[in-house]
C-alpha cells in the first residue's frame, strides 16, 4: 500500500512537471507577450517593471525557468501583469472557495441523483425509470453544458421568472449553476451505474445471496451495490476535471466569482502570467484529486494487486 | 410425503434466436434423508432443473410444471417471503465455482452469518458462535481468525468449504450441490466429497448432487438420475444403474469413466458427436444422432419411459420387444 | 424382463392413434451412419461481417434518424449558403435584431447579419472540424496504439507511460494553451484537438492488437516471413476495425463540442466567421430581449450532437456487440 501511494505520487509529480514545463515554454514562445524579448513586448512600462522584477526577464530562459520552479515549490504561482497589484495566489484564495463550494455541491448532487437513477434503470430494465435515465443520459452527453446553461437560464429566469440569474447571494442562486454543472456527470454516472449494476447482477455471488434467502432489496443494496459502485469511484477522478472545465462556462454565464471565471477572463485579456499560474494550479489540483481517488479505490477493493 | 416432488417440469429460455427448451418435461422425487445424483454432460439441463426449483433463474426463463412441491407445499405458488424461507433455511445450495460464488467485498464471517441471522433470528454474537461451529464442521482450521478474512485470502478448496458451511448453516432439509468439485483440483475434490459424505452420515439432510462424473455419484448417492438433452433418459438406484443400465447414453457415460480394475488397463471410449441444439430439439429421441444403435423410430418418435422395477426406469426404443437385441457396450 | 408401459394421456400424444405395440416393424430397423449426419450441418445462411453489421444498424431507429439528420445537415451546410442572398458577414445595421421572418428565417443579430446563414456556416465549420479531427486522431491513434501493442516490451512501456502522463490533466487545458500559442484559426483548432484526443483510440487499438497478435493467423503470417509492419497493418488492424470505427465515431461529437467550447470562451474561431459556439456566446447579452438569436444555434448544435451520439451508439451495437451496454 505504501509503495503504491509513493508510486502514484511520483507519477503525479512527473505529470505536473511536464504540464508546468509545457505551459512555461508555450507562454514564453507567444509573440508579443510579457515573456517575449524586450523589443517585442507590447506591455505598459509600469507593469513591465514589476513583471521583470518578479520573473527576471533579462535572465536567460533556462534560469527564468529554474526560478519559476523554485517559486512554485514555495507555493508562489506568480503575478498578474494586467492588474499590477494582484497575485495569482490572491485570485486563487478568493475564487477557489467559491468554485469549490459550487463544485462540491454539484458532485454530491450528481452522485445522489446519478447512482439511484442508474440502479433503478438497471433493476427496472425497459420500464419508465430506465427510459427516464436513458433520456437524461443522452441529453447530458449530447448537449454541451454552455448550451444547456443558456437554455435553462432562458427557461427559468426569463420565461418562468422563478429563479435568480446572476451571482451567488442566496440558496436559490445555486440551483441553476449546480444543475448545469451536475447534469452531464449525472448522465455519465447513471449510465455507468446501470451497466455496472447489470453486470454485477449476473455474477454468481448474487445467486448465492439469493440462495441464502436474502431479501431482494438487500441483495441489490448490499451485495450488488458495493461491487457495482467501484467504477463510479474510478470516475470521480475524471469527474473533478469535468467539473473544473465546466466551471469555466458556468461561472461565466451565471457571473459567479470563482476561479473558473478568473481563468476565462485571463484568457480573453491575454493575461499570460495568470494563465500560466492558473494552469499549473489546476493541473496540481487534478493530479492530487486523482491520487486521492486511486487510494480510495484501493481501500474499497482490497483485491487490487496494489504493487502492480 | 416426499420431500421434493417434481412432475413434468419444463424450463424454457427466451433468447433473441428463439426459445431454448433447456428442460423438457422431467419428473422425479427426492425422499427424506436420501441422496440422489443427477448425471449428464454440460447443457443436459441438470443445473437448470435445480435452479428452476429454487426459482433462481434469470428473467428470461419460463418455468412450467404440473407439480413442484417441497415438503408438501407447492413452490410455484409461494410468495417472496415463503421463497426466502425456502432459500437458505429449508434448502441449502452449493455452486460449481467457489471462486466466483462468494462476494469478494464482504468477509467470510459476514457471509456465513447472513443466512443464520436472517433465518434463525439470532443475535450477532450467537450468530458468530454458530458460524464458528459450522466452519469447524467443514474442517476449516482456526475458524475464529478466519471469520474476519476476505474470500481472496482463501484457496479454492477452502472457499468451497465456506460455501458448504453457508449451505448447512441453518440445518436445511435438502442440500443441492451443483457440481461442487468440478472447479477444484483432483486432490481437493476427494476432500470435499469426503466432507460431504461425512455431513450426510451425521445429519438427516437429503442431498441432490449434480455432476457429470458417474464415479462421484457411485460413492455418494443411493439413486441416480441420468439426464440428456433436457430429459431424463434413465433413473434407478445406484446398483440398478451401474449393474443393469438400459440406455445407450448411460452405457456411453460408463465407458468414458476411468476405472482402475486389478492390473488391467481399459481404454476410455468417448461419446462421439455433440449434444442436441435445444433451440429446435430433435423430433425423436434426443440421443439418436449420437447413438450407435439408433433405429428409424428413434429419429421419429420420443421413446416412452419404461419401468423395469419399482425404482428403475429408462426411455429407450431398444427396450421395445420389436427392437433387435444389442450388445451392451458397457464393457465390464 | 417384464415390460410395463406407464402411459398417461401426455404420452398418448406422442403416438397419435396408435398403441405402442402396434408400431410397424420397419421402424425398428437400424439406421445407417450417413442418415444421422444431418445434425452436423449448419443451417443458418452465412452473412459477411459488414452485411450483418448493416442489418443490425438499420434496425436501430434512433441511429438511422441521426444518420439522416447529419446527412441533411451536411447537404444544407455545403449548398445552403449558395442559394441565400445573404452572406455570413454581410452587415445591415438598419435591420439589426430582427425577429424571425420570411426575409430572415432565424432573424438577424445586432449587426443585421442573417442568423440562418450564419448557423449554416457554423454547421460547415463544426462538421469540418468534427470529421477532420476524428480522421487525424484515428490515424495517430491507430499507428501509436498499433506499434505499442505489436512490439510490446520496452516500446510499449515507454509509449504507454507517455499516455499516462498526458491523461493526468484534462485535455481542454492543453488545448487552451496551444490555442493561445497558435492564435485563432481553424488550423490551430485542428492541431490543438489532435494533441490528446487520439489517446482513447490508441488504447483501444493497443488492447486489440495485444490480444490478436497471438492468434493463429498472425503466427501463420509470421511463419511465412511477412514483415512486422505488414502483419500489423494487413492482418491485425483490419481485424480490429470494428472497435476502431466505434471510438472514432465518438470523436466527431467530442471534437465539435471542443470547438464550440473554445469559440464560446473566445479563443476558437475568429470573428466575423461564425461557429455554433460563437453564435451562442454572442447571443448571451441579448438573451432577455432576443432569445431566438441563441435558440437556433443552440438547437442546431444539440440536434447534431444527439444525432452523432445516436450514430455512435448504433455503430457500437452493430459492429461490436460485445461492447453493448
Amino acid at each position: 500500500m505504501g509503495r503504491y501511494i509513493i508510486k502514484r505520487i511520483i507519477a503525479g509529480l512527473i505529470t505536473m512537471f511536464v504540464l508546468t514545463t509545457v505551459t512555461f515554454f508555450l507562454m514564453h514562445a507567444i509573440p508579443g507577450g510579457p515573456f517575449s524579448p524586450a523589443e517585442e513586448r507590447k506591455v505598459p512600462k509600469a507593469v513591465m517593471e514589476k513583471v521583470q522584477e518578479k520573473y527576471g526577464l533579462n535572465d536567460p530562459v533556462h534560469i527564468q525557468y529554474v526560478n519559476y520552479l523554485k517559486n512554485l515549490a514555495q507555493g508562489d504561482f506568480g503575478i498578474s501583469f494586467k492588474q499590477t497589484s494582484v497575485t495569482v495566489n490572491e485570485l486563487i484564495e478568493q475564487g477557489f472557495p467559491v468554485s469549490a463550494k459550487v463544485g462540491l455541491i454539484a458532485i454530491i448532487v450528481a452522485l445522489l441523483v446519478g447512482i439511484p437513477l442508474g440502479i433503478t434503470s438497471a433493476i427496472k430494465r425497459g420500464k419508465w425509470a430506465d427510459w427516464l435515465s436513458m433520456i437524461i443520459a443522452t441529453v447530458g452527453i449530447s448537449i454541451p453544458n454552455f448550451v444547456l446553461s443558456v437554455l435553462l437560464l432562458f427557461l427559468f429566469a426569463v420565461v418562468l421568472k422563478i429563479l435568480p440569474t446572476f451571482g451567488l447571494t442566496s440558496w436559490q442562486h445555486y440551483i441553476l449553476p449546480v444543475t448545469c454543472l451536475a447534469f452531464s456527470p449525472i448522465a455519465y454516472i447513471a449510465r455507468l451505474m446501470r451497466s455496472s449494476m447489470l453486470e454485477v447482477m449476473r455474477y454468481d455471488y448474487i445467486r448465492t445471496a439469493r440462495a441464502k434467502g436474502v431479501h431482494e432489496l438487500q441483495v441489490i443494496c448490499k451485495h450488488a451495490l458495493k461491487n457495482a459502485i467501484i467504477p463510479i469511484v474510478t470516475y470521480l477522478g475524471p469527474l473533478v476535471a469535468i467539473l473544473l472545465t465546466g466551471s469555466f462556462v458556468i461561472e461565466r454565464i451565471f457571473s459567479i466569482p470563482g476561479i473558473g471565471r478568473d481563468f476565462v477572463s485571463s484568457i480573453s485579456d491575454r493575461d499570460y502570467s495568470v494563465i500560466l499560474g492558473m494552469t499549473v494550479f489546476f493541473g496540481a489540483f487534478i493530479v492530487i484529486c486523482n491520487i486521492i481517488v486511486d487510494i480510495l479505490y484501493a481501500v474499497i477493493d482490497r483485491r487490487i494487486k496494489i504493487d502492480e | 410425503m416426499k420431500l421434493l416432488q417434481i412432475n413434468n417440469l419444463k424450463t424454457t429460455f427466451h433468447i433473441e434466436a428463439g426459445q431454448v427448451q433447456a428442460v423438457r418435461g422431467i419428473s422425479f422425487h427426492v425422499d427424506r434423508g436420501e441422496s440422489v445424483g443427477i448425471v449428464g454432460e454440460s447443457g443436459s439441463g441438470k443445473s437448470v432443473s435445480m435452479l428452476s426449483i429454487m426459482r433462481l433463474l434469470p428473467e428470461n426463463a419460463k418455468i412450467d410444471a404440473d407439480r413442484l412441491t417441497f415438503d408438501g407445499t407447492e413452490i410455484m405458488d409461494m410468495d417472496q417471503k415463503q421463497m426466502r424461507r425456502l432459500h437458505g433455511n429449508d434448502i441449502g445450495m452449493i455452486f460449481q465455482d467457489p471462486m466466483t460464488s462468494l462476494n469478494p467485498l464482504f468477509t467470510i464471517g459476514d457471509q456465513i452469518m447472513e443466512p443464520i441471522r436472517i433465518h434463525q433470528k439470532l443475535s450477532k454474537s450467537e450468530a458468530k458462535k454458530r458460524a464458528i461451529e459450522v466452519l469447524k464442521m467443514v474442517e476449516i482450521p482456526s475458524p475464529e481468525s478466519r471469520l474476519n478474512q476476505y474470500p481472496h485470502e482463501f484457496s479454492g478448496g477452502m472457499r468451497q468449504r465456506v460455501m458448504i458451511a453457508i449451505a448447512i448453516s441453518c440445518n436445511p432439509k435438502l442440500l443441492i450441490a451443483d457440481e461442487p468439485t468440478t472447479a477444484l483440483d483432483v486432490t481437493i475434490q476427494a476432500q470435499i466429497l469426503d466432507l460431504m459424505s461425512d455431513l450426510k452420515k451425521k445429519g438427516n439432510t437429503s442431498i441432490v448432487l449434480i455432476t457429470h462424473d458417474l464415479g462421484v455419484v457411485a460413492s455418494m448417492c443411493s439413486r441416480i438420475i441420468v439426464m440428456y438433452g433436457g430429459e431424463i433418459v434413465e433413473e434407478g438406484t445406484t446398483r440398478e444403474v451401474f449393474y443393469n443400465p438400459q440406455h445407450p447414453y448411460t452405457w456411453g457415460l460408463m465407458r468414458s469413466m476411468p476405472k482402475v480394475t486389478e492390473g488391467e488397463k481399459k481404454k476410455l471410449i468417448p461419446i462421439p458427436g455433440s449434444p442436441p441444439d435445444l433451440l429446435s430439439p430433435p423430433k425423436g429421441c434426443a440421443f439418436a444422432a449420437r447413438c450407435e444403435h439408433a433405429m428409424k423410430i428413434c429419429t421419429q418418435m420420443s421413446p416412452v419411459p419404461i419401468s423395469l422395477s419399482e425404482s428403475h426406469r429408462a426411455a429407450c426404443w431398444l427396450m421395445h420387444p420389436k427392437a433387435a437385441k444389442v450388445e451392451r457396450g458397457v464393457g465390464s | 424382463m417384464s415390460i410395463s408401459v406407464h402411459m398417461n394421456d401426455k404420452e398418448e400424444d406422442r403416438f397419435p392413434g396408435k398403441h405402442i405395440n402396434e408400431l410397424p416393424d420397419e421402424l425398428f430397423e437400424k439406421v445407417g451412419e450417413d442418415s444421422k449426419q444431418d445434425n452436423e450441418e449448419i443451417s443458418r445462411p452465412s452473412k459477411s461481417y459488414w452485411q450483418d453489421a448493416w442489418g443490425r444498424f438499420r434496425k436501430d431507429r434512433l441511429a438511422m434518424i441521426g444518420l439522416c439528420f447529419v446527412l441533411i445537415m451536411a447537404v444544407f451546410a455545403i449548398f445552403g449558403p449558395m442559394f441565400s442572398q445573404y452572406t455570413y458577414d454581410g452587415q445591415d445595421l438598419n435591420n439589426g435584431n430582427q425577429p424571425p421572418s420570411s426575409e430572415h428565417w432565424f432573424g438577424t443579430d445586432k449587426f443585421g447579419r442573417d442568423i440562418f446563414v450564419r448557423t449554416l456556416y457554423g454547421a460547415r465549420i463544426s462538421l469540418l472540424i468534427g470529421f477532420v479531427a476524428a480522421a487525424i486522431n484515428m490515424v495517430i491513434g491507430v499507428i501509436y496504439g498499433g506499434l505499442s501493442g505489436y512490439f510490446g516490451g520496452r516500446v510499449d512501456m515507454i509509449l504507454m507511460r507517455i499516455v499516462d502522463i498526458m491523461i493526468g490533466v484534462p485535455d481542454l487545458l492543453y488545448i487552451i494553451l496551444v490555442m493561445m500559442f497558435l492564435g485563432n484559426s481553424i488550423q490551430s483548432i485542428l492541431i490543438a484537438l489532435c494533441l490528446t484526443s487520439w489517446i482513447g483510440t490508441a488504447r483501444i487499438v493497443r488492447s486489440q492488437v495485444v490480444t490478436l497478435k497471438h492468434q493463429e493467423y498472425a503466427l501463420a503470417a509470421r511463419s511465412i516471413g511477412s514483415s512486422n509492419l505488414r502483419i500489423l497493418f494487413k492482418h491485425l488492424i483490419p481485424n480490429s476495425i470494428g472497435p476502431i470505427i466505434v471510438t472514432v465515431t465518438f470523436l466527431v461529437p467530442s471534437a465539435i463540442f471542443s470547438e464550440a467550447f473554445l469559440s464560446f470562451l473566445g479563443i476558437g474561431i475568429q470573428v466575423p466567421i461564425a461557429s455554433w459556439g460563437t453564435l451562442v456566446n454572442d447571443a448571451i447579452p441579448t438573451i432577455f430581449t432576443q432569445p431566438y438569436q441563441m435558440l437556433f444555434p443552440a438547437l442546431a448544435i444539440s440536434l447534431t450532437m444527439f444525432s452523432l451520439n445516436f450514430i455512435g451508439d448504433g455503430l457500437r451495437d452493430a459492429l461490436d456487440p460485445r461492447l453493448k451496454k
